[in-house]
């Protein structure tokens, strides 16, 4: 694994540190080169974070830097690079440990994305655990992901997916989440943040609620880490997804965090190479924690881009960017709620950085193109969570969704956009 | 660069609020569903066919402005004529629409050479056609939704 011989690590000198003392949006926002073009020749305003976000120069460099300079396969070679590329991919796991608090590395599972990960999670502890006429516990603000991994397994397995309400602000019903756990719940899976709605769940209190019991709880983080500190332990979450792509790193790359105890128990996803630790035609044992979970050869590029991201938003701090950006939302919300005909979807007390809304008398997909020809570029359907649609009885919303790099001039961008789309249909 | 205007016509934005053949007709022996699963548009095409004959049409169902407007327009525009004729003037139509050229059929299309905009943004062309593939499972018969993807 690591090796003893000394070798350059991947410390750049580019990397950057911005003053704690002030939040300088300017600064953070020429690390993101992207955010300087034009589109239909009007200045991008890119208010569809909660899809992707943008990636700073840092994350760019950083991949580019591995493969012209460090690449090579890990786990595999004696020879100076697969050493370099293995120590990379271990620092990257560590910063990933650390960013969300886990307790060891081991626990810290790369895959594609959050998608992967829950996948991960029902076909391996669901396939052992959940048998006939068990049941799987979610929300009625789960994205898709959240939902059809569950329904598979099952189908499979005559078990019943059952899902906790939400009222018409888009807030969880927990009182009823938790008359709901029964003794058949085998698992609770849950958003940190909605996707749709940008509703922030009270997770650490029913993840206490569901082991008081003894129900382990999946929590999909993929909407909530960009924008919050998170620490796995203190939430006391059995397992934790995140994405790459969603918090400045890059497409890909995503993170299972599952507690050592309950990995170790679960059979291996997908076979193949790494994943062994010897193979005969009669018998083939398994790799320890974390690599039984990662069959083939990793994204490491992918790993120690998104550790570029991790540090990169360390430096500017999880709790300035939660602050910058619950300024950012309330005065989206007001600048966007105070315009005659426009309504909001998802108004729940706790939220980040999530603004959907509809339009009297205009379906969103036409808000987006019309938008769009405003250079703003928001997201505009049922964001793969078509149940909350159909919870709020409407086909679907226009989403803009924020980033740390996001300003109060985009919103008022948004907010003369959105009169435009107005005054088209008038 | 594409004007907005080019995309919403008048006439486009008259029918999508108040579209025309808006109901089921009295009879009804052929219909289909169709769907756009990326944007979640639905809408089901209704058809009173008396041999080769189109003698009725409606729709109902959710989309934006786009997809709605072409279904209202669509209804008007095939009602009374053969399913090949009705076939052919999709045909001319969805040149017209990803185009912006009909190859010299323009006048066959009526008052659907407004949607010829709809070639300046791609994204829109599913919009425009989904009421038309609907048209056309329901001509064909077809049991299963129809989906633009």
């Amino acid at each position: 694994m690591t090796t003893a011989v000394k070798i350059p690590t991947a410390e750049t000198e580019s990397r950057i540190h911005p003053e704690n003392a002030a939040f300088d949006i300017e600064r953070i926002r020429r690390d993101f080169p992207i955010l300087g073009i034009d589109v239909r020749g009007k200045k991008l305003v890119y208010l569809d974070n909660a899809a992707t976000s943008q990636k700073p120069r840092i994350v760019t460099d950083t991949i580019t830097r591995y493969y012209q300079q460090e690449n090579a396969n890990v786990h595999r070679g004696v020879h100076f690079l697969s050493q370099l590329a293995t120590t990379e991919h271990d620092h990257a796991r560590e910063a990933v440990r650390n960013f969300i608090n886990a307790a060891d590395t081991k626990e810290i599972v790369f895959v594609r994305g959050t998608t992967e990960a829950i996948n991960l999670v029902a076909q391996t502890y669901g396939r052992s655990n959940v048998g006939a006429g068990d049941e799987v516990l979610i929300t009625a603000m789960e994205h898709h992901s959240n939902i059809v991994p569950w329904q598979l397994l099952c189908d499979e397995k005559k078990a019943k997916l059952r899902v906790a309400p939400i009222n018409d602000d888009g807030e969880l019903l927990v009182g009823e989440l938790h008359k709901m756990m029964s003794p058949r719940t085998k698992i609770i899976a849950l958003a940190h943040v909605s996707n749709a709605l940008g509703t922030v769940n009270p997770i650490k209190k029913i993840i206490d609620c569901a082991h008081s019991k003894n129900i382990p709880v999946l929590i999909d983080g993929a909407q909530a880490v960009p924008h919050m500190k998170v620490d796995v332990q203190e939430l006391g979450a059995d397992f934790y997804t995140l994405s790459g792509h969603k918090m400045f790193g890059p497409m890909g790359i995503g993170v299972l965090y599952g507690k050592a105890g309950l990995l170790e128990k679960m059979p291996p996803y997908q076979g193949g190479g790494d994943m062994i630790s010897s193979v005969t035609f009669e018998k083939t044992t398994y790799n320890r924690l974390p690599f039984k979970f990662e069959a083939g050869t990793p994204d490491v590029a992918g790993a120690i881009g998104l550790r570029a991201a991790i540090d990169y938003l360390n430096a500017i701090g999880m709790e300035n960017i939660a602050e910058y950006e619950q300024e950012l939302l309330t005065y989206a919300t007001e600048k966007v709620s105070e315009i005659p005909g426009v309504r909001l979807v998802g108004t729940a007390k706790e939220k980040a950085s999530v603004l959907s809304f509809v339009i009297e008398g205009v379906h969103p997909h036409d808000i987006g193109t019309i938008l769009d020809q405003e250079g703003i570029a928001i997201r505009t359907g049922h964001h793969c969570a078509q149940p909350i649609m159909d919870r709020f009885g409407i086909p679907a919303t226009a989403r803009a969704s924020f980033a740390f790099y996001n300003t109060k001039e985009e919103v008022d961008g948004l907010a003369n956009g959105i009169k435009k789309v107005q005054e088209v249909f008038s | 660069m594409p004007e907005l205007r080019d995309l919403y016509q008048e006439v486009i934005l008259e029918h999508s609020k108040a579209p025309r053949n808006y109901k089921q007709p009295a009879t009804v022996n052929q219909k289909a569903e169709g769907f756009n699963p990326l944007c979640g548009d639905h809408f089901t095409v209704y058809l009173d066919v008396e041999g080769d004959s189109i003698r009725d049409i409606g729709f109902q169902g959710s989309g934006c402005a786009i997809s709605k407007a072409s279904a209202s327009m669509m209804t008007q525009a095939v009602k009374g004529k053969s399913k090949a004729e009705a076939k052919k003037l999709f045909d001319t139509f969805h040149k017209l629409i990803t185009t912006g050229e009909a190859n010299g059929k323009k006048e066959d299309l009526g008052k659907l050479a407004v949607f010829s905009g709809v070639s300046e943004f791609p994204v829109r062309v599913k919009c425009a056609t989904l009421a038309w593939h609907t048209l056309q499972a329901a001509i064909e018969g077809k049991q299963d939704p129809v989906s633009t993807e």
